[in-house]
């Protein structure tokens, strides 16, 4: 979904260029309530997994592809803030170092990919753990679910900065149906990719995933002092 | 798993997937690629500024081989995205472990 320069006017990428700056101006002061020195290293590899991730391109229908987004399983894996901030360095490393996303196009793909993904992806995970049981087994199936929803909501972004300032002259109708319906499509990939690293992180270090906290770690009670022998068969 | 081993498995999928697997990526067009393409207004895409970095569409200037060409743009890159982000969350951080405190 990387904005190349040139499909959006000069006012439009303005505009999104002070609210990509707000944005990450915002996620750099939220973010510190979500950093420690346990989380930190984890969100530098989120960032950089969700680099590796992009570079994946599965291929959807006939002759177009889609790859992971990432704002989602960033937002669930270390917070909505710092995740906004991990799809902004990928965003800032592919536009500088890959030529991938233009440079004047950096607000719009900041705007799209990591404030909308981020977010969208975090409300309809926090929405959904809310309706899912109460347990750790829920984080992968909600962070899918924002996975899903955050792939099409970035693409009707798009398709509004579009209508706003797009410098082709096209029918914005068809370019809504055509982006929702193919990005609907790319958000199933995004949702079983999402889902899966989720399910791998939570099984392995549940305490690093931000999504799953207040959530209880075992189905089992303790409350007498540790038996060692179960500790032992638990070790 | 212990930190450092978790963290040292979660770098190593991401060189994999990035200097490996990149390789066998569907090259077909993204999904707003595709939909420019269709809808028609692929054409108002401009050339991406050139920067005078050497990973210029994920690929090495100067290796020949696509393969080991896209291998080292996907690692370079992994690296480059770990400093900056690494580097950036590092310095954000509250010392100490949040999760041990009440707010």
């Amino acid at each position: 979904m990387h904005v190349p320069d040139g499909f959006l006017d000069a006012p439009t990428s303005v505009a999104t260029g002070a609210i990509a700056a707000v944005g990450v101006g915002v996620a750099l002061r939220r973010a510190r309530a979500e950093l420690d020195d346990r989380t930190a290293p984890m969100a530098g590899l989120v960032a950089a997994f969700v680099f590796a991730g992009q570079m994946i391109n599965f291929p959807v229908g006939a002759g177009t592809s889609g790859h992971l987004l990432g704002g989602a399983l960033a937002a669930v894996l270390v917070g909505p803030w710092t995740g906004a901030l991990c799809i902004s360095v990928v965003l800032l490393v592919q536009g500088l170092f890959m030529a991938d996303g233009g440079l004047t196009a950096l607000g719009t793909n900041i705007t799209l990919m990591a404030l909308v993904g981020c977010f969208v992806g975090y409300a309809v995970f926090r929405l959904a753990l809310a309706v899912l049981p109460r347990s750790l087994g829920s984080v992968p199936v909600a962070a899918a679910l924002g996975a899903l929803l955050s792939v099409p909501a970035a693409a009707g972004v798009f398709t509004l900065l579009f209508a706003v300032g797009g410098t082709a002259d096209v029918a914005v109708g068809k370019v809504l149906a055509a982006m929702l319906g193919w990005h609907l499509v790319i958000g199933v990939g995004e949702a079983i990719v999402t889902g899966l690293v989720v399910s791998a992180v939570v099984a392995s270090r549940p305490d690093l995933v931000h999504g799953a906290r207040g959530l209880p770690r075992q189905a089992t009670l303790r409350t007498g002092p540790p038996d060692p022998r179960t500790e032992e068969a638990r070790a | 798993m212990r930190n450092r081993r978790f963290l040292a498995v979660g770098l190593l999928v991401a060189l994999l997937l990035a200097g490996v697997a990149s390789y066998y990526a569907s090259s077909h067009p993204d999904g707003l690629e595709y939909v420019a393409e269709r809808t028609g207004f692929a054409h108002s895409a401009e050339d991406p500024v050139d920067t005078g970095s050497p990973f210029a569409d994920y690929q090495t200037a100067g290796v020949d081989d696509e393969r080991i060409s896209g291998g080292i743009a996907g690692v370079a890159g992994v690296g480059l995205t770990l400093l900056v982000g690494g580097g950036l969350f590092w310095v954000l951080r509250r010392r100490g472990d949040a999760s041990e405190r009440r707010d």
